[in-house]
């Protein structure tokens, strides 16, 4: 459907090219850009009496010379869109495009990481990306003892810049308070996980 | 005269006509009736800010108390009309700061207001009661200050859609601790944010409150504090619609709302996240305006919402609604009016919805009243428009914007021309109408014969040749506003149907084909109008008179040339040829 789209489109540019003065006479360098291709009139079309030809007779329809590359063309306002309406999705895009990173601390770790958190769809999977780029087991989660079967726990800091246990909260409300991640290990990780 | 009413008994009886035609035609009749009614009459609507100065408008109208003034061309929207054009509204102001005293309201749209003509205003007029600036710019945080601080009477602060410099959000706190007449407040254009504090005791002294729009920095969770401070709210806009999914604030959100009995419009809703929707149900069963334009969430959690309110009149919502949402609509909502979809994605290549011409069908058929319509999409043909037509013959406005210019009808890859000639011919009560797609000279045909009632009309990339334009000029009896930009349209037509357009507010080509000569030639024509050549590429003198202008804005005027052009603006008059020696 799209291909036939731009077929029709370049059918009508020559007709409704800008130009100066008379049909068949020199083309004026200043017209609108617009998207163009190269491809050929669909032949019935090019029969049609629509008096498109009526500027330009003088120029043949297919204008296999004039390549444009496929990006099309931004033409100015158009749609005919406000620009407050505009801003307000662009700002969603671009969110969805930047990710949620927060910073990976690992207790003894020389150096923190940051991952992106939007990329999972729960704790499950962050709990597996967090193991495998520590190099570490992070064992199970239960409400009652928090992740019990290994010496290290996932913590986080909160929007209060409190140190909360991941996986107590749904996991939508996680990611929209998640300030930055902590990797605990040994006696300060049981602290958190017990009897809250 | 051998018979008279006193002039008290007609001034009472001319109190009754508010129609400015109807108070035209009285002015006609003789002298004294345009005398009696020049005296009284208190409203003002100004088309166009430079169809006529301020000195004639005061020195005929003299106890004039409310203005109502447009400034620049509807395409300035879309950024067709370059910066510093025009449509200042300093010398109004102070003009009738001087002559003006007893001025309670003005309205402004698409004009450039400035902080200082914010202060003279709040200054001048002691029982200033109404601001509504629509589209407006040019003005900052401070000029709104100004605003709060002196209008002591003040009872509508509506700012819609105007371009704002925020300087800080203390400007709310000038508002008076004694003030108390607040009815209106609209700040949803504004970026950053007011100060909470002030705007909840703001609320709280305002027993008449019936309309508030808040802009998007107004946090979810603040809501409620609000709502509970103006349950007698008629027409709200929230902020921001997002917030950490927090049961307490559902609960606080659900428990407000439903405490606003009186709720009619809703609005606002950035960045909204289905699970706080439901908080709203209790009022969507009186709501008859819903502007969800702003929220970006999926047909589903959409139609829940819109299927529950009931008496709907008027929906703005973007695509994401998509076809099955729009049936849904159709078949939920009978009192529906009003519906404007736009788009979620207005520059991309491929479709990111499910959004196309069956949605707006649905909509035709199914709500009998519905008048006006504004329709983004990517595809359209000829059997859905005549379709729509023949559903819906009572619509007043049919605006339709397919995405990709030149697209023909989808089906048959012929020109649309067929079905918007079937929107001019049944829906004979059309007053604006908005073409794309493909479209040849039999489109304007069309509506030059059937288009009788047509007042404005918005032409972009379409047609083959003067015809086209010649058509509309010569067919269009009702025709005010003329907006055409990227067609084949030159000087044969504009020549030929010159005098058409002193009997209309305004004419806009851009990127068409009329030469500089026949601009020049229709300013010394008809000297009641005003040619103005807007090009960016340096005077028009500098280039051959076939040489097409970039742009061109004609308008009727009874105040000649305007004196505040920039350098990008040449008027076309009698002495044009002198003026540029």
């Amino acid at each position: 459907m799209e291909g036939v789209m731009s077929h029709a489109s370049d059918l009508n540019l020559k007709a409704t090219e800008l130009r100066l003065g008379l049909p068949g006479t020199d083309e004026h360098d200043e017209f609108v850009s617009v998207a163009k291709n190269n491809k050929r009139a669909l032949p019935d079309q090019s029969a049609t009496d629509s008096g498109r030809k009526g500027i330009s007779s003088g120029k043949s329809i297919d204008h296999e010379h004039e390549h444009e590359p496929a990006p099309k063309a931004q033409i100015v306002g158009w749609p005919p869109v406000r620009s407050y309406r505009k801003n307000n999705l662009q700002a969603k895009k671009t969110e969805a495009e930047t990710g949620m990173y927060v910073k990976v601390s690992m207790d003894g770790a020389p150096y923190l990481r940051k991952i992106d958190l939007s990329v999972y769809n729960g704790y499950a999977e962050l709990l597996k990306a967090l193991e495998s780029m520590f190099k570490l087991t992070i064992g199970d989660y239960s409400e009652r003892e928090g992740y019990k079967g290994s010496e290290y726990a996932p913590a986080y800091e909160d929007k209060d810049g409190d140190l909360m246990l991941v996986g107590d909260v749904p996991w939508d409300m996680f990611m929209s308070s998640c300030k930055r991640l902590r990797i605990m290990k040994g006696s300060d990780a049981s602290g958190l996980g017990c009897g809250v | 005269m051998a018979y008279s009413f006193p002039e008290e008994v007609l001034e009472h009886v001319f109190s009754f006509l508010t129609s400015d035609k109807d108070r035209n035609a009285v002015s006609l009749v003789c002298k004294s009736w345009y005398e009696i009614e020049r005296w009284c009459r208190r409203r003002i609507f100004v088309g166009n800010c430079y169809a006529v100065s301020p000195e004639i408008v005061i020195r005929r109208f003299p106890e004039v108390r409310a203005v109502e003034i447009k400034g620049k061309p509807h395409f300035a929207d879309f950024n067709l009309v370059p910066e510093g054009w025009g449509a200042y509204v300093y010398p109004w102001i102070a003009a009738m700061s001087a002559a003006c005293p007893l001025l309670e309201e003005i309205k402004l749209k698409r004009m450039v207001v400035t902080d200082e003509s914010l202060e003279l205003i709040s200054k001048s007029f002691k029982n200033f009661k109404v601001l509504v600036l629509s589209s407006c710019e040019g003005f900052t945080t401070d000029g709104l200050a100004s605003i709060a601080a002196n209008c002591r009477n003040l009872r509508e602060l509506d700012l819609r859609e105007s371009e704002v410099e925020d300087l800080s959000g203390h400007w709310l706190s000038h508002f008076p601790d004694n003030y108390t007449s607040l009815v209106s407040l609209n700040i949803s254009c504004l970026g950053s944010e007011v100060s909470f504090s002030a705007l909840e005791r703001l609320v709280a002294r305002s027993p008449n409150l019936r309309t508030l729009r808040l802009n998007r920095a107004v946090p979810l969770e603040k809501l409620p504090n609000l709502l509970r401070r103006a349950p007698q709210l008629v027409e709200l806009g929230t902020g921001a619609y997002s917030a950490e999914i927090r049961s307490d604030t559902y609960s606080n959100l659900a428990e407000a709302f439903s405490a606003c009995k009186q709720l009619k419009g809703l609005s606002g809703f950035w960045d909204a996240i289905p699970s706080y929707l439901p908080a709203m149900l209790h009022v969507c069963s009186g709501i008859t305006s819903l502007n969800l334009s702003y929220a970006t969430i999926q047909s589903p959690d959409l139609v829940q919402l819109v299927t529950q309110c009931r008496n709907l009149q008027r929906l703005w919502v973007l695509d994401y609604i998509e076809d099955r949402g729009l049936e849904a609509l159709a078949a939920s909502c009978k009192d529906l009016q009003e519906l404007r979809v736009f788009p979620s994605d207005p520059f991309g290549a491929e479709p990111n919805v499910s959004l196309t011409e069956q949605g707006l069908v649905s909509v035709s058929e199914g709500c009998p009243k519905l008048q006006s319509v504004l329709y983004f999409c990517r595809q359209m043909s000829n059997a859905a428009l005549v379709a729509i037509a023949r559903n819906r013959p009572n619509l007043i406005r049919f605006r339709l914007c397919i995405l990709e210019p030149r697209v023909p009808d989808y089906l048959t890859l012929e020109p649309l021309d067929t079905g918007f000639g079937a929107i001019v011919e049944n829906c004979k009560e059309l007053r604006r109408l908005s073409l794309s797609g493909l479209l040849t000279d039999r489109v304007f045909k069309y509506i030059g014969t059937h288009a009788k009632k047509l007042e404005m009309l918005s032409i972009a990339f379409a047609g083959d040749s003067d015809l086209g334009l010649h058509h509309v000029l010569s067919g269009c009896e009702s025709l005010r506003k003329l907006e055409i930009r990227d067609c084949p349209f030159g000087d044969k037509a504009l020549l030929a149907n010159a005098a058409k357009l002193e009997t209309m507010r305004s004419l806009w080509m851009s990127s068409c084909s009329v030469s500089y000569g026949a601009c020049k030639l229709l300013g010394q024509k008809l000297p009641r109008l005003n040619v103005e050549v807007i090009d960016e590429r340096g005077p028009p003198d500098s280039r051959p008179e076939s040489c097409p202008v970039e742009r061109l804005y004609v308008y009727r005027t009874v105040s000649g040339r305007r004196v505040d052009m920039p350098g990008f603006v040449w008027t076309m008059d009698e002495d044009a040829s002198l003026r540029f020696s």
